[in-house]
């Protein structure tokens, strides 16, 4: 199922994950949340209104107990910014299923623009069942002006350079999650999403 | 480093490609979302539909036109023509557009840019403007003016402060249109998009006069755009998307090579 807490185009997931077999549903239900088989965790927009309305919902407490069950989860995103203890955007306390923090890009390159759009190479650094088919030099699509900086080096699955690397995708235990969107990445996109349906939730 | 960006715009009238497009592989002639496909699997990087369609019914036709496309295309996908309002803008979105483009509405109401910023984010609005080279005056220092509604009313605006206000009001991207090279096939209007690009930290699209495939080297290194749009170069089978990009990767540019 896909989480819906009034964060963004879900349906471009959803469409996503139709065309590579997976049947998924929307949902803003808490139980529904713990009871899923599969859960994908999107959003789009800022994350103190995204904490406010996952508490507001009972959805926060839902994908921790789902994450502490073992449901395999994917975040996409501002999916993934929520996944770490602390976000700079609006000083935010957010879920802490992965230990670390998101910070803005403070560039000095004024020929580099905020936020990072468009595509951009992703590096594999730690292999992953759902990161499976990553070739190196794979391009995903990228809009964010916020990165995961997760504490635990052993985290980090893949990175990505913008004046720097900086982890773009990360792992712990039944979750992963991609600062990139796999909905808007073509076909390297789709083979992601399609290795996260047919994953068992161990790294 | 991201990679500049090919995108490729298509004009919709009533569901079908613009009869002013001709099209040589003729299983796709009329068809927006076969062409969306085919330029899709060639490695384009992001798609563009003008919504050109004038009648009354034009809302629910696009909308077909975009939730077709989406359930097969999976790069970002932008609309434009006609957005008047926050809510065309959520159902384009809600169709299965990324982003939306504002153009003549929001040179006649620049609230609308802060509007659509709000309800669907910063990153997802691209003022779209049509820009014409003028002799500098008081009402144009920078030399260029501001021209609405497919280029028959100027408005008496500067090119360059517009491009600053629909920067400070939210907008997340620039397509910059030179209406003097449009159609012309002899090049993109160099000196315009590096102005605009020097100008702002937003994105900039360089869009009119593409003709030939150093007509995008040019633009993505001189002219500093972000990524360069092209139409009738593909549309009439001239050129290939892959074409295109090898070019560009082929001369040093950095472009997206595998899909």
């Amino acid at each position: 199922m896909i989480v819906d807490y009034d964060a963004g185009n879900l349906r471009s997931v959803q469409r996503a994950c139709r065309e590579v077999g997976l049947d998924a549903v929307i949902s803003a239900d808490a139980e529904e949340v713990r009871r899923a088989e599969r859960i994908i965790f999107p959003g789009v927009g800022a994350a103190g209104s995204a904490m406010q309305s996952l508490r507001a919902t009972g959805i926060a407490g839902a994908l921790t107990d789902a994450y502490r069950a073992g449901t395999p989860i994917l975040g996409i995103c501002l999916g993934l910014q929520i996944s770490l203890d602390h976000s700079e955007e609006n000083d935010t306390e957010t879920l802490g299923l992965v230990p670390g923090s998101v910070r803005r890009f403070r560039l000095t390159d004024p020929a580099l623009k905020i936020p990072h759009m468009g595509w951009n190479a992703v590096d594999v650094v730690r292999r992953h069942p759902v990161l499976a088919d990553v070739q190196p030099g794979d391009e995903f699509y990228f809009v964010h002006a916020y990165f995961p900086s997760p504490a635990n080096r052993g985290h980090v699955l893949a990175e990505a350079d913008y004046e720097g690397r900086f982890c773009c995708a990360l792992g712990r235990n039944n979750y992963i999650a991609t600062q990139f969107h796999p909905e808007k990445s073509g076909r390297v996109g789709l083979a992601l999403l399609k290795r996260f349906a047919e994953w068992d939730g161990h790294a | 480093m991201l990679s500049k960006r090919v995108i490729a715009c298509l004009d919709v009238r009533d569901g079908h490609l613009a009869k002013s497009v001709r099209f040589v592989d003729t299983k796709n002639i009329g068809d927006p979302v076969a062409k969306a496909r085919e330029y899709y699997e060639d490695g384009l990087d992001e798609l563009v539909f003008y919504d050109i369609t004038a009648s009354s019914e034009r809302r629910r036709i696009i909308l077909d036109v975009v939730e077709a496309v989406a359930a097969e295309v999976f790069i970002p996908l932008s609309v434009g023509g006609g957005v008047r309002s926050v809510q065309d803008a959520t159902d384009l979105r809600l169709a299965g557009a990324e982003k939306i483009n504002v153009n003549s509405a929001a040179v006649r109401r620049p609230a609308l840019i802060a509007e659509c910023a709000d309800a669907i984010g910063s990153q997802n609005v691209v003022l779209s403007m049509d820009i014409r080279q003028v002799t500098p005056d008081q009402r144009h220092p920078s030399g260029y003016e501001v021209v609405i509604d497919g280029g028959r009313t100027p408005m008496g605006m500067d090119a360059l402060a517009w491009t600053r206000q629909g920067e400070r009001l939210g907008a997340g991207e620039l397509v910059v249109n030179s209406i003097d090279a449009d159609g012309t096939r002899q090049g993109y209007e160099l000196n315009l998009t590096r102005k605009i690009s020097e100008a702002v930290r937003i994105p900039v699209i360089a869009s009119g006069g593409a003709g030939l495939p150093a007509h995008l080297f040019d633009v993505l290194t001189e002219g500093k755009a972000d990524a360069a749009l092209v139409a009738s170069m593909v549309h009439y089978g001239d050129y290939t998307v892959s074409g295109l990009k090898s070019y560009l990767h082929g001369r040093g540019v950095k472009v997206r090579m595998s899909w």
